[in-house]
Parts: C-alpha cells; structure tokens; sequence
C-alpha cells in the first residue's frame, strides 16, 4: 500500500460546505423574520398614527354626542346605537342558525357528497364579496320580501354574510370535544340529541362563544352590505338616546358614517374622521382581544 | 296513557320524543341553509339582472369585452365592464405581488423556525390585521398611504393602483399566512425528521421537502387570498380613484367591478337597465370567487387525501 488510508474524522468537522449551508440558514431564518415583523409594523404604526391624528377629538362627549353642523362637528352617537342595533339583530338571526349548521355538520352528518356540498356551500358563502351580499340583500330583503331599506334588510343580510364565522368556529368547538366523551354518553342510553345538549355543547361553550363573539367583530365593522339595505348618511337622534330606532327605519352605522365623513362631507373638523376610525377599530379589536382571551383562558382549563 | 314498557331503561313521554324529533329537524334544516343561502344569493342577483340578460339589445360580448362604459350617457349608453374587469385584475395582481411572498415568508417563519412563545404572539398580531374592518383600511389608504404614494413616486394623485394593491396586500396577507401555516402543519413531522436526520438545516428542509409537499395547501392560501383581494370592496373604492379605464402605469387611477358597484348602485334608479347592469356585473364577480374558492377548496382536499 502506498498510502494511508484517510483518517476518520472521530468528530464533527465544519467543512466549507457545513459553513455555507449554516450560513445560507441563517440569512433564510433573518429574511422570514423580516417577513413575519412586516405584519407587525404596519399593525403598530397604523394604530399609532390614526390614535395621534384622533387624540384632539377623543372625549367621552365625542361618543355621546349627535352630528353637528352638517356632519362636520359634534360626536357620533346616532351611528354608534345604530351600529349596535344591526349587531345585535344579525347575531340573533345568525347565531341559532350557525351552531346548529355546525352541530349538523360535526354530529349528525355523513361524509358523502352532501356534506361535500354544504362545506362548498359554507367556503363559498365566505368567499362572497361583500358587495354581492349588498345586492343579494337588496333583491332578497328590500325588494322581494318588501322590508324595505330598513335595520331588518341590513342585519339579515349581515346575518347571511357573517353566518360562515360562527359555523367554523363552531365547528372547531364541536371538533375538540373528545370522541370517547360521546360514546360514554351513547353508552348509557343516550339519543344522540341528549348526548349533544348534555355533553357536547357544555363542553364546548366556551369555543361557540368565541364564535359568536367574532361574528359581532366582523358585522360591526361591514360597510358594503349595510350600505344599500338599511344604513343612512343621516339621521336625527337625541344626544345619548339608547332607543331611536325602530326596526323598519333606515339608520346611521359607525362603519358607514366613517365612509361619510371620510369621503361625502367637506369641511369636516379634521379629528373627526380619524376618531371615528379609532372608535370603530378600537371597538373591533376590544371584541376580537376579548375572544381571543377567552380562547387563551380556555386553553390553560382544559382538562382533557 | 299505554302501560309503561316492560324495558328496565324509562320511557321518555311523547311530548319529549316529539320536541327532540323538532330540534333534529331544526338542526337538519340549519344545516342545509348554508347551500340554500348561496343557490339564494345567485337566484336573487340574477333575478334583478335578468330582464336587461334577456332583452333583444343585450349583447354578453360586448359587456365582457368592450372597455366603453358610459352608463348615463344621454345619447348612446354602453355598458362594457372590462376597464373595471382589468382594474380588479391590476390591483389584485399587484396585491398579490406583495402579498405572497410576504405571507408564505412569514407563514414559513411561523411554522418553522420561531419558538412557541413568539408564534402565540404573532397568530394573536395576525387575527387583529385580519379584524381591522375594510372601511378603515380605506380611511387609511385615503389619508396616509396615499401621502405616502405621493412622497415616494411624486404621482399627481394619491389614489391610484399602487395605492390599492398596498393596501389590499395588507389586508390579504393575513388569510395567506393562516391558511399557509395551515397547510405547513399539515404536513408530517416524519418528513422533516427525515430531512434533519440526513444532515439538512431548516432551511433545507423548508425548500426541499415542506414547499414541494405543502404545494397544494400554499396554492390554496394564495387563492383565498386572490378571492379576498378580487372581492374587497370598500378598501378599493376608498384607495384606487375613480377612473374607468385601462391603467398604463401603476400611478394611474383605476375603478374595480366592485367599487364600481359600490360607487353606482346609489346613483341607478330602481328597475333601469343601469341597475340591471350593476346586478349583473354581481353576477359576474359571484362567479369569478366561486370559481376561485372551489379551486382553492379542490387544491385543499388534495393534501388532505394524500396526508
């Protein structure tokens, strides 16, 4: 033999190769990074800018206080009750609708075409744009059922728009309780429904409120549906009036009164479009952190 | 009242069997009102549209591929709708440029290579963005993006296709990041093991064995985010201008089918042809998602199947 044979190497040895490779992981690992912060920073300085530019407007009295001066002074209340009123209209439509969709879908259904076809059918009802769910309310609502343009047309069609939210969620709830849970319910002579109402849905109660209460984020902040079915530039209400709406009245949201005053107004005092954004996405992301609490509360509880 | 039966298990009386036998009605019905309400939004869009469809001048051609849209004309009305069929295109396109690489990037950070802790935040940063209601995403197109569209390119105006396509970048990042992560997760951890046992970094791993396996659930992402950028909006009535016609730079203003409806529908009196025409061009932007969402849900169950 002329030569030695080369000698194994008894530990790790960092060749050229092993370097770039680590070091092409490394610029990877910092460019994805840059990539998730990107969401961050947009999030933060939006905030922060549409906080600065409200902060001379943002006062109790702004909250209570009715349009003045053609819109252009005064506070937002009439928008702000109206946007309550088609909240809670369309959760009350939509939430009964919407878990039991997904109590039928996670309990009782097969998996077969039909359900292939409403699980199509509730993608796609997601996937709508918003202004088809303005027409559909429009056709459906205003004229065939003849509500007119009113706070019933618009929560309907929120209901209708929203309904998807509460289904998946719902569903995930329904999804997480554990399959044995049921059998031992079904073991002891159960019907199906008695196994849901008294194991399935306390188990999973927390999740459906989640649901719900993402619903309420995603109605409230709807412009294009309620724009054409219910929603008004204007209307007079008294300062802090908890009921000025009737049912079959149009009436002023907070999600179109910032389009409003945004785009329709001149002269508005130029704190007001930006504290009606701020009371509008400060309402939104309270009610998104809520659920999102919840769920993180949750979490920590479970027992299985 | 029947003798009780002779089973050691009590009977439920009737009035319960017959309130359970109601609710598992109830509940059937709930669940088929999701295909009901979809076939009903294609009947109700289509009905206020059909008389101007059916009508002798009506010509499909030309409301697809004619850029003249003049819907108040006094002499010579034409409704063609494909400027705002390119405008949808432009802007969501743009969007997208922006937007998928950011998401799947980030979706990737997410899934791969940041610990527990930090992914908890992010998912909790990401479900607000996707909260941030899109009439707000148009205010802040309108007054700060806009200024800023203007500082950088020195544009005549604000509101334009760039203008869009950031903003709606911003507001579809989040669907492509969830659903994205999603589908990363999907795939199983003896795949990466196996990568990591054979000497491979993360990255490694991340272009070689997760991008080719999760291909189908990342073009799912994608898609949903095409659908939701296509179907936005109040944003792009806000951000992009109202000039109906075919954009030749990114500066110029634009109008989508969306915000063109939005902008009109108010304007059109009930029953005229120009209110059919705007149902219409809903029912054209119906089928534009629905094609677009059962794609996506195609590429979807393709990973399930396989996983």
């Amino acid at each position: 033999m002329s030569a030695a044979p080369p000698a194994v190497p008894t530990r790790f040895v960092r060749t050229a190769h092993v370097a770039r490779k680590e070091r092409a992981e490394g610029v990877a690992r910092f460019l994805f990074f840059l990539m998730a912060a990107a969401m961050v920073v947009p999030l933060c300085a939006i905030l922060g800018y549409l906080l600065w530019k409200a902060a001379p407007a943002l006062h109790l009295g702004f909250l209570l206080d009715v349009p003045k001066k053609g819109m252009t002074e005064g506070g937002i209340w009439p928008a702000f009750v109206g946007t309550l009123y088609l909240v809670g209209m369309s959760l009350a439509v939509s939430a009964p609708v919407g878990v039991l969709a997904a109590v039928y879908l996670n309990e009782y259904s097969r998996d077969n075409a039909f359900t292939r076809a409403i699980n199509l059918a509730v993608i796609n009802l997601a996937g709508v744009p918003s202004i088809v769910h303005a027409l559909f309310g429009l056709g459906a609502f205003v004229y065939a059922a003849k509500f007119g343009y009113s706070i019933l047309s618009a929560s309907l069609t929120l209901a209708i728009m929203t309904l998807p939210v509460i289904i998946a969620s719902t569903r995930e709830a329904l999804a997480s309780v554990p399959h044995s849970f049921r059998e031992a319910c079904w073991n002891v002579g159960a019907s199906r429904w008695q196994t849901i109402q008294a194991v399935v849905l306390p188990n999973s109660i927390s999740g459906i409120l989640t649901g719900l209460i993402l619903q309420v984020s995603r109605a409230a902040g709807e412009t294009a549906p309620i724009m054409f079915t219910g929603a008004v530039f204007y209307k007079a209400v008294q300062r802090g009036d908890l009921f000025p709406y009737r049912l079959d009245e149009q009436c002023m949201a907070l999600s179109m009164h910032l389009y409003t005053v945004a785009t329709q107004v001149p002269n508005v005092q130029e704190a007001i479009p930006y504290a009606t954004a701020v009371v509008l996405l400060g309402s939104v992301l309270l009610v998104n952190a809520t659920a999102v609490t919840l769920r993180v509360w949750l979490r920590g509880r479970k027992r299985w | 009242m029947t003798a009780p039966a002779p089973s050691p298990r009590p009977q439920r009386s009737r009035l319960e069997r017959l309130a359970e036998a109601l609710l598992e009605g109830l509940i059937r019905l709930s669940g088929v009102s999701a295909i009901v309400f979809v076939l009903a939004i294609f009947f109700f869009v289509f009905r206020e549209a059909a008389p101007v469809v059916f009508s002798r001048n009506f010509d499909l051609w030309k409301f697809l591929f004619s850029i003249e849209w003049y819907p108040t004309s006094a002499s010579n009305v034409r409704y063609g709708t494909f400027a705002l069929t390119v405008g949808s295109f432009a802007v969501t396109a743009l969007a997208m440029a922006i937007a998928v690489p950011f998401g799947l990037g980030a979706a990737i950070y997410l899934s791969e290579f940041c610990g527990r802790r930090l992914r908890e935040t992010l998912k909790i940063v990401i479900e607000l963005l996707s909260a941030i209601p899109s009439v707000v995403w148009g205010f802040i197109a309108l007054t700060v993006t806009s200024k800023l569209v203007v500082d950088a390119t020195g544009a005549a105006v604000g509101v334009n296709v760039l203008n869009g396509g950031v903003v709606l970048a911003l507001m579809s990042v989040p669907i492509i990041v969830s659903i994205g992560e999603d589908a990363l997760k999907a795939v199983p951890d003896s795949y990466r093991e196996a990568a990591l046992a054979l000497g491979a970094t993360r990255w490694q791993v991340v272009y070689r064995v997760l991008l080719p396996a999760a291909r189908n659930g990342l073009l799912a992402a994608v898609l949903l985010g095409v659908g939701r950028a296509v179907g936005e909006t109040m944003a792009v009535l806000m951000a992009t201008g109202h000039a109906v016609h075919i954009p030749g730079s990114l500066l110029d203003s634009v109008r989508t089918l969306t915000a063109n409806i939005a902008a009109e529908l108010g304007e059109a009196p009930v029953g005229s042809d120009h209110y059919r025409v705007l149902f219409l061009t809903g029912v054209l932007l119906f089928c534009i998602t629905f094609a677009v969402n059962i794609i996506a849900d195609l590429a979807i169950r393709g990973v399930r199947r396989r996983g």
